[in-house]
């Protein structure tokens, strides 16, 4: 076996000292109808040069945003990742490591992760953050199960501006909870009117939403507080440079799909989901969360913290079932930040909006194509309507270099979810607009 | 013995100085950021923020040196054994973080068209027949991101199939030695725990299980080898008794790695199987994450898989992935799962292929046996009439009736002498329980110095019990106090 150490004479010695004849005897409690009693159908283990020529091969059978020019969103974003990020996440001593179950082994995790925590503190302005989630659709699901702590409050109600996938995965989870996402509309592609009553635990807004376009936050967070419900925001953590937070919206529990933190868009995982919310949550928080301590010599250190929450220790009276996260990706995150600092993270947002900008007036400058919305304002990314099918167009695109979006899933599927992150430049937003109208033409 | 025989994490360099907060200095800066091209445009001034955040302001310099030092203060397999019971913490291979690099897979967006990731969906359908050989399974979705994910996915599946057949139950079986996430999973599938206990051997208690089980279980979860590293030699009766109520059988694949093309799961009966590939499939854990939890069923649970599934084209040869599948229990993640770590499970499967998974089972039975017979004068195993398989349970009570030297005082001594230390504490059903797995990537070599620890921390319990109690003096920090830290939460910088 390729990364065992063993030589003929050590197994040869550790069988003996076990008082055993052959290999095969160790696996003698095994009844003999459940054994395998052939090779298993795969083929004969390789060279590290041959498992490296067979996934090169894979890689090369897939066009990556290295060689398309990326204008696709919707959730994972072509930002730029720094050098620094993943020299140090890539560390060994952190991506090796275990959950840290022993703190005087993991302060470099724990540390990292409570740095994480502060600076999600203060992108969000709120007060307390876990070390990190799967990715945004589940943080979302673990919010609702959050918000919904009262039997008498059930309800979760959901703007038709959040991603489809967040409540989709919000509606198998809701299975086993026993609830049902419920939709409340949009007017001209943002706001709506939720009905919150009684029984509703929770009223969801995705800010930028579905569309790119931004929300009137404060004005539905001020109807779930006023019919008694939580207040739960969807967030674009590369946003909040420019963007009021979500603390300062109004909202309880904010959650993100954290992948524009340092992290590859690596076909949608692994990312990181991102949870932050009011104090009063802190006890119902789910995952790892870590804090700050001493040790016995007065020295300051860190632990996991408040695990009485957690799954190894309160079993089915657990917040949550979660155990491994996304930790690394979190770490990614932390190095990201704290690169960025926060005039770099203002001057990101700004681009990102600039572009954004200048992409929207070059694109429906092309006949026959506009805004979805016209007038809804927007951050980095902004639905178009086309004189032909969205899907094809795109297909088009792809043919000229181009990956111009996410089609959205509306009935006559013209439309196009475009977004422009910081990396995109004038020469590329103007060579989409070119090729656009040249197949439209 | 010298005093430290392992590899000890100290801090190198300078002292720490704090944290970012404490490094930052108004005006510093790290980041860069090309001039802009176009006209700039505000967002509107009532959704503008009117204060950046207040992230710490440094040099990339500064912010290099912090978090090289950070990591030094960390122990990872690549410093050490690292033995933790139930978490098969094995070498992970570097070609599988170069190929998990390659521009083809690190820099694919979830949502472009198929026919751009040709490759990317092939290596996912191969990755997936590949689980289904190994585990005896029709079908898998690599979906879930992790272990307890999977569990719930396989709940959900099994709630559905009762449901779709008119016949919807309350109840999950699960035995008293399971870890936590399988209770915490049972009850966010929106079923009530059922506990089983566990035998004098250390098996599930079978007449217990058949007293227990009746039309209200919707089926049972367990792991086999179970929690205590034992097979359960009783395991096709165990599943008959569960399907004869008209249950399923669970697999949590956290133990998979002990018996790798040696039996499936599948064969044994299991309807439903969970695969932890940052255990078994030596994905690095990355400090708590992130892993991979594939589900595989049976042909007759399939069509309620997540969505999307990876589907073949048996007339082009193309791949697509596949959403439209009406009675699918649903999405449970937002993209296509942790891909970036199914890459490198697929690495470690096909680097290994047939005959060198064999060999990862036998070699880490092989391990955890003589580990075992090493200690097991000063540690006897927990349940000494069975064989242990990948892991066994120890227990520290005769050291502590002895000493008054508890397991977490062995634990933090082991430290000392440089290695990291089993898991303790857990299962929950043995007392002072040391739990031990050290996987086929040891050498004996490293399997003697680990041993040899254990046992002059033994001996030093006798002779000078302080150096345990006071333990762990080598590193970073000393025992951290957990109850300050709970009653004192501190979250975040203040």
């Amino acid at each position: 076996m390729r990364y065992a150490a063993h030589t003929d004479d050590d197994l040869r010695a550790m069988l003996e000292a076990i008082g055993l004849d052959s290999l095969d005897d160790l696996f003698a409690q095994i009844p003999a109808s459940v054994r395998l009693g052939r090779d298993l159908d795969l083929p004969a283990g390789v060279s590290e040069q041959e498992i490296l020529a067979d996934l090169t091969s894979l890689a090369s059978r897939n066009r990556s945003t290295d060689d398309l020019v990326c204008f696709a969103g919707a959730g994972a974003y072509d930002h730029y990742v720094p050098a620094v990020v993943w020299a140090l996440a890539g560390r060994s001593e952190f991506y090796t490591a275990y959950t840290p179950y022993q703190p005087e082994l993991s302060q470099g995790v724990l540390q990292a992760l409570f740095e994480y925590q502060s600076m999600i503190c203060e992108l969000t302005a709120l007060d307390v953050s876990n070390a990190s989630l799967y990715d945004g659709s589940t943080a979302l699901a673990e919010a609702v199960s959050l918000a919904r702590s009262t039997p008498e409050r059930g309800r979760v109600l959901v703007s038709a501006g959040v991603d489809q996938r967040h409540v989709e995965t919000l509606r198998t989870y809701g299975r086993g909870a026993g609830y049902e996402p419920e939709p409340f509309a949009l007017r001209d592609g943002r706001g709506g009117h939720p009905q919150v009553g009684s029984d509703v635990a929770c009223v969801i807004v995705q800010h930028p939403n579905v569309y790119g376009n931004l929300e009137p936050v404060r004005d539905l967070f001020g109807a779930a507080h006023d019919g008694g419900a939580h207040a739960i925001q969807v967030f674009d953590p590369l946003s909040l440079g420019v963007l009021a937070p979500p603390g300062e919206l109004g909202a309880d529990i904010a959650v993100a799909e954290g992948q524009p933190l340092g992290n590859h868009l690596s076909f949608g995982g692994p990312y990181l989901g991102v949870i932050a919310s009011r104090l009063d949550h802190v006890r119902r928080l789910p995952g790892r969360i870590v804090g700050e301590t001493v040790d016995v010599d007065g020295r300051t250190g860190y632990v996991l913290t408040l695990q009485a929450r957690e799954q190894h220790i309160r079993r089915e009276k657990a917040t949550s079932n979660i155990c491994t996260n996304q930790t690394l990706m979190a770490v990614a995150a932390a190095i990201h930040l704290a690169w960025l600092g926060p005039e770099g993270l203002a001057e990101l947002g700004a681009r990102c909006a600039a572009k954004a900008a200048y992409a929207a007036e070059r694109l429906t400058e092309v006949p026959e194509v506009g805004l979805l919305f016209p007038g809804a304002p927007f951050f980095k990314e902004f639905a178009l309507r086309l004189p032909a099918p969205a899907g094809e167009v795109r297909d088009a695109l792809l043919e000229r270099g181009y990956l111009a979006g996410v089609p959205l899933p509306d009935a006559d599927e013209r439309s196009l979810l475009v977004a422009v992150t910081e990396r995109r430049t004038r020469e590329e937003i103007d060579g989409l607009a070119h090729e656009l109208k040249a197949v439209l033409a | 013995m010298s005093e430290a025989i392992g590899a000890p994490v100290r801090r190198q360099g300078p002292p720490t100085r704090g944290t970012l907060r404490d490094l930052s200095r108004p005006g510093r800066r790290a980041w860069s950021l090309p001039s802009l091209d176009v006209p700039p445009a505000a967002v509107p001034e009532e959704h503008a923020r009117a204060r950046p955040p207040a992230l710490p302001e440094v040099a990339e310099r500064d912010l290099v040196s912090h978090f090289t030092r950070l990591s030094q203060l960390n122990y990872g397999v690549d410093t050490g054994i690292y033995p933790l019971g139930s978490c098969t913490m094995k070498y992970n291979p570097k070609i599988a973080e170069s190929v998990a690099a390659l521009p083809g897979f690190a820099r694919l967006h979830p949502l472009q068209p198929d026919h751009t990731v040709q490759g990317a969906l092939e290596m996912l359908w191969r990755l997936e027949r590949a689980l289904c050989e190994i585990t005896g399974m029709a079908r898998a979705t690599l979906q879930p991101p992790a272990g307890a994910c999977g569990e719930l996915t396989g709940l959900l599946i099994m709630g559905r199939s009762h449901t779709e057949r008119g016949d919807p139950r309350s109840r999950v079986a699960i035995p008293d030695s399971s870890h936590g996430t399988n209770p915490a999973s049972v009850r966010l599938a929106g079923y009530e725990a059922l506990h089983i206990p566990t035998d004098a051997r250390g098996l599930v208690d079978v007449s217990a299980l058949e007293k227990l089980v009746d039309e209200r279980v919707a089926g049972l979860m367990l792991t086999n080898p179970n929690t205590l590293g034992l097979f359960e030699e009783e395991i096709e009766r165990v599943i008959r008794i569960v399907h004869d109520a008209g249950g399923l059988v669970y697999y949590d694949g956290a133990n998979l790695n002990a018996i790798l093309g040696r039996c499936r799961p599948g064969d044994m009966g299991f309807d439903i199987v969970h695969i932890n590939t940052h255990k078994t499939f030596a994905t690095p854990h990355g400090g708590g994450g992130p892993g991979a939890g594939p589900v595989g069923v049976t042909e007759a649970l399939a069509p309620y898989l997540p969505v999307p599934v990876v589907e073949r084209d048996p007339g082009t040869g193309s791949f697509r992935l596949d959403v439209d599948r009406p009675r699918s229990i649903g999405r449970m993640h937002g993209f296509h799962g942790n891909v970036g770590i199914l890459v490198r499970a697929y690495a470690y499967v096909f680097l290994h292929g047939h005959d060198g998974l064999r060999e990862v089972a036998e070699r880490a039975v092989l391990n955890a046996n003589y580990l075992a017979e090493r200690i097991k004068g000063v540690f006897p195993l927990a349940f000494p009439d069975g064989r242990p398989m990948h892991e066994f349970v120890s227990t520290a009570a005769p050291l502590k009736e002895a000493t008054g030297i508890r397991a977490m005082d062995l634990a933090k001594r082991v430290i000392d002498l440089g290695f990291h230390p089993s898991t303790v504490y857990f299962p929950l059903i043995v007392e002072e329980a040391l739990m031990v797995e050290p996987t086929e990537t040891e050498s004996k070599d490293s399997l003697d110095a680990f041993a040899d620890a254990l046992v002059q921390a033994a001996g030093e319990a006798h002779t000078d019990p302080d150096l345990l109690h006071d333990a762990p003096t080598s590193t970073p920090v000393r025992r951290l106090d957990e109850a300050h830290a709970a009653r004192h939460l501190k979250l975040r910088w203040s």
